[in-house]
């Protein structure tokens, strides 16, 4: 057994779908779909905006767009909590309960709006892991390849070890 | 390296990371990293790496641990650099 909820045991590769089962969101604010690609190195991922999501409502009445701070938390949904899972599920002789992921700082630029119904990928780099804290450079694309976010993002994974 | 210059370089490194200008004008060692000086604790892991670059030393896990004034962050470097 590799997961029971919101615990695991530690495994030499984790899987992508594994880590995905191990994020500790919900509806609705689960802003993860699919993770396609991870190593020590790097992580890419998409989410693919509902035109149903409920910020809509209100950014803007008539007008939605997806604000940017939603699109600040896909990319850390992807590149911190994500691929912080990632780390902790390699950790030898590990099992890690209750996974509470404190997002500590971003330095983000914004260059395209994102729409409902658009899917954006996000490509994080990692600069280190060190004390738990993992920091990495970031960039989301849409489907067309442009940028619409870039810049760099860290956090610390808090779990309870047993 | 006197403990002097040592106290010099380390407010050098944390100063981009303190929240409180006030704090870090009245910096003493006695100084408390995240209490008095109010800086994350996300933070006080980019000064660990900073003070490893600054000094080439390693620090590990634990004693990250032990690094809770800026005293303390000065005895630190100095075990490491003997």
């Amino acid at each position: 057994m590799l997961t029971e909820g919101n615990t695991w045991f530690n495994m030499a590769n984790p899987r992508p779908d594994q880590i995905l089962k191990a994020l500790p969101y919900a509806h609705p604010f689960l802003l993860v779909d699919e993770i396609t690609e991870v190593d020590d190195d790097h992580i890419i991922g998409f989410y693919r905006l509902r035109e149903d999501e409920y910020f809509y409502k209100g950014h803007f009445p008539g007008n939605p767009v997806t604000p940017g701070v939603i699109l600040t938390e896909i990319a850390a949904q992807i590149g911190l909590v994500s691929f912080g899972i990632y780390f902790e599920m390699t950790k030898e002789n590990q099992t890690v309960k209750n996974v509470v992921p404190l997002f500590s700082s971003a330095d983000v630029d914004f260059f395209k709006p994102v729409y409902p119904g658009e899917k954006v990928m996000v490509t994080a780099k990692k600069e280190y892991f060190r004390f738990n804290k993992l920091k990495c450079a970031v960039e989301m694309t849409n489907e067309g390849g442009d940028v619409v976010l870039k810049g760099s993002i860290s956090g610390m994974i808090a779990g309870k070890n047993e | 390296m006197t403990r002097e210059a040592l106290l010099e370089k380390v407010k050098e490194i944390i100063k981009p990371y303190v929240g409180d200008g006030e704090a870090f004008d009245n910096l003493t060692e006695a100084s408390d990293l995240i209490n008095d000086l109010k800086i994350n604790s996300a933070h006080v892991v980019d000064i660990v790496l900073d003070i490893e670059s600054e000094f080439d030393i390693m620090i590990d896990d634990d004693a990250i641990n032990d690094m809770t004034t800026v005293a303390s962050s000065i005895d630190l470097i100095q075990s490491k650099m003997e």
